[in-house]
């Protein structure tokens, strides 16, 4: 089984920034000469639906989607959507969830109920939880807590702090590379802790 | 090397190749194309009402001696279908490639058909690419292959190459010069006495096509292991290099005509030969058709929905990665309108009044999901109009309920307006919402002709809906303020209360995603809250109901300030304030 290239599954809402969270870490990722393959899904998701972008990246890449137990890690933007996921993780994969719920419209029109005891049940996962948006609001603005989970994805990485600083100050606006570099480290130390 | 989606490699591949006009229509998951090809310098890029005239212009520029590019997604190739088969026949001047993006799984479309067929069916020429790299050189040459051939050339995407992005070796632009045209009625005028000898002039091309297809560098022997031999082309290619790297495979990058002798030559070189197609028989088809034995998987392949190399490591009978198993206790989370959204009271006061409502595409139909429920079909586009026309015929002379067809403002200008002109030449009776909402909405905010907003900003006009209507003949026409509870609920009730006639409603307001500044106003609860639970009932997701009280509550980073719920809190509960 081919299985050499490495799989990271974002999955999210849309709105939180994950696509742009995928283009970084594609980027960071052909700084070092590998191939890489980044999927993403749009068009009805944009309305609020679950959204999922994989990246897969290494000596050589076919497949651009991950199958079940292929994922070296998924980064999820909220916590029902780890738990939808969840059979995507490769057996001990790297598991960060920010820790934020949002209920989809189903439970706020009050037509279905959130999971119970999602913490506890995504940590027997072996789920990493990540205060993605307290520490956004820390490094600046709320808006910045897809670069936060991407510190947290870095840290499992094996790719230079200075090269995804390098990355993320090309793309981001000029006028936000400071927040977004200070979000960038307070999730690298977030998934160390 | 550019990381680059194959959308935005096709803008690339065809800019390079000296195309310099660009004619769509937006749609899932094409729509990026048109959007970068219109980035490029010296270019000239539209957005045309619909796609079949958008490939009718294409036609027209490349008669005209330029290069030149259409794109659009699968449903919409059917509504080019017309011209499409007749390009065949007149071949080209100027360089011709349609690129069609598909959408096998559905991920933002209707049905999952496989435009290949058509590639078959209209005997024209196609690509298809299986990443980024290839979307860009396969675009380049096909412009070139189309002037070579004198045929259009098709370049078939799909979500997963269209919407995936990779590494491509992009090159320089060659200019084109225009190519000088000169009448001829036996190329262009595809009438009986022209066209007859038009079509053996197309089966000529066709058979040199055929050998070109043997010899050309596009489909490839992969010669590995073999035992198994495996005929795949796109992104199930990809798939299957994932899930059987040890198989030889010819990889196909045209897949209309076949290369038959190269398949003749495959077949020999490999034991068992296997066809690997993807929500489609298309390729099996084909490739039995050719003349060489396809052998069965041991397990079937899916028969509709995205393949992926799991699917395939099943049907040959292999294991997949162990894995955890989801839980099923998630709650779906499909799109809903944008809270605010100006358009939501409509499907609520339609639901209230139970109405037959045909809706359409685009975000509207979005409007047919819980809570609102407000949509009775949807078929394609513009088929509202003639649906609800379709509804009135049938239940005419019977005891029925208010028949509406709801339709946004670009779906009308694409083909809600000749389905509107046929129920008014025909003298048919219902009710026609145009949610005008001053853009193409689901797609990305495109311009159309109702807002009269240019693919590269040129100066436009815009389209006078009403006037057009009443130029049709309707003379029952109401322009409403959607967001007004009251105005929405008389202007329905009195426009379906016309039974024996056509009416037309315009509710006209601006999409929230096209305002950029923060809203002024959020709504509040206050805590006399009655816990009716009727606000809920617009679903708008800044609005919850709270599971241990019931009492309505609402996320002030969502809010817009819009002020819908307000109008349906019987008690006054909830009020607009200034933030």
């Amino acid at each position: 089984m081919n299985n050499q290239a490495t799989t990271v599954l974002m999955c999210g809402i849309g709105g939180q920034g994950t696509i742009t969270a995928a283009s970084l870490l594609a980027s960071t990722v052909t700084e070092y000469g590998l191939q890489v393959k980044m999927s993403e899904i749009h068009g009805m998701s944009q309305r609020g639906g679950a959204v999922t972008t994989i990246v897969r990246f290494g000596e050589e890449v076919h497949s651009m989607v991950c199958d079940e137990g292929q994922a070296d890690c998924i980064l999820s933007f909220e916590t029902t959507e780890a738990l939808r996921n969840v059979s995507f993780l490769k057996k001990g994969g790297a598991l960060l969830v920010n820790q934020e719920s949002i209920k989809p419209q189903s439970v706020l029109t009050g037509r279905a109920q959130m999971p119970h005891n999602m913490q506890q049940r995504l940590q027997n996962y072996g789920a990493k939880l990540i205060p993605a948006t307290e520490l956004a609001r820390k490094a600046g603005t709320t808006k910045c807590a897809n670069v936060v989970l991407l510190g947290a994805l870095a840290s499992t990485l094996p790719f230079e702090v200075e090269v995804w600083e390098r990355v993320i100050a090309s793309k981001v606006p000029p006028k936000t590379v400071d927040i977004n570099l200070q979000a960038l480290h307070l999730g690298m130390e977030a998934a160390r802790s | 090397m550019e990381l680059l989606s194959g959308n935005e490699a096709v803008a690339q591949g065809a800019w390079e190749a000296g195309c310099t006009i660009g004619v769509a229509y937006p749609g899932t998951p094409s729509t990026e194309t048109m959007e970068e090809f219109a980035k490029k310098p010296d270019v000239y890029a539209e957005w045309a009402p619909n796609e079949k005239v958008a490939l009718e212009v294409a036609v027209g520029a490349s008669a005209g001696g330029a290069r030149v590019l259409s794109t659009m997604k699968h449903v919409g190739l059917n509504v080019a279908a017309d011209p499409l088969f007749t390009a065949a026949y007149t071949g080209v001047n100027g360089g011709l490639v349609v690129m069609v993006a598909d959408d096998p799984g559905m991920h933002s479309s209707q049905n999952e058909q496989d435009s290949r067929n058509y590639a078959h069916a209209a005997n024209i020429p196609m690509f298809e690419p299986s990443d980024s790299q290839e979307a860009h050189d396969f675009t380049r040459d096909a412009f070139g292959l189309s002037e070579e051939f004198d045929i259009p050339f098709m370049v078939r995407g799909a979500t997963r190459v269209s919407h995936s992005k990779s590494l491509v070796q992009v090159g320089e632009k060659t200019p084109h010069e225009l190519v000088p045209y000169s009448k001829s009625a036996d190329k262009w005028v595809m009438m009986p006495i022209f066209a007859k000898p038009r079509r053996r002039d197309l089966n000529e091309r066709l058979d040199r096509l055929s050998a070109w297809a043997d010899e050309c560098p596009y489909n490839r022997m992969e010669l590995r292991d073999t035992k198994v031999g495996i005929v795949c082309s796109g992104a199930s290619y990809q798939y299957v290099r994932e899930a059987l790297p040890e198989a030889s495979v010819l990889k196909l990058g045209v897949v209309w005509p076949l290369p038959a002798g190269l398949l003749a030559k495959f077949a020999a070189e490999v034991d068992s030969l296997y066809v690997i197609d993807e929500a489609s028989d298309y390729l099996s088809l084909q490739v039995k058709a050719s003349g060489v034995e396809v052998a069965q998987t041991p397990e079937p392949l899916p028969r509709n929905g995205e393949l992926s190399p799991a699917a395939i490591r099943a049907a040959f009978g292999l294991q997949g990665f162990d894995h955890e198993y989801a839980p099923t206790d998630v709650p779906a989370r499909p799109p809903a309108l944008c809270p605010g959204c100006p358009h939501r009271l409509v499907f609520k006061e339609l639901a209230a009044m139970r109405a037959i409502v045909t809706g359409d595409i685009g975000c509207y139909s979005l409007g047919g999901m819980p809570p609102l429920n407000g949509i009775d079909t949807i078929l394609c586009m513009g088929g509202s109009v003639s649906m609800s026309h379709g509804f009135e015929l049938a239940m005419a002379g019977t005891e029925h309920r208010p028949i509406v067809g709801i339709i946004g403002d670009s779906t009308f200008a694409h083909s809600g307006l000749t389905s509107l002109l046929g129920t008014a030449y025909n003298k048919g009776a219902g009710t026609i919402c145009i949610l005008d909402n001053r853009t193409t909405a689901m797609t990305g905010k495109q311009g159309n002709p109702c807002n009269g907003v240019t693919l590269q900003h040129r100066p436009s006009r815009e389209m006078n809906i009403e006037a057009l209507i009443a130029a049709m003949g309707i003379e029952d026409i109401r322009t409403v303020d959607p967001y007004d509870r009251q105005a929405v609920r008389s202007a329905l009730k009195e426009a379906t209360a016309n039974t024996d006639d056509l009416s037309v409603i315009v509710f006209r307001h601006p999409c929230v995603l096209l305002t950029k500044e923060k809203p002024a106003k959020v709504c509040m609860v206050d805590g006399n809250c009655s816990a009716c639970g009727v606000c809920i009932t617009i679903g708008c997701p800044a609005l919850a109901k709270n599971p241990v009280t019931g009492q309505a509550e609402i996320d002030p980073d969502l809010c817009i300030g819009c002020g819908c719920c307000e109008q349906y809190c019987k008690s006054g509960n909830i009020t607009r304030e200034a933030r």
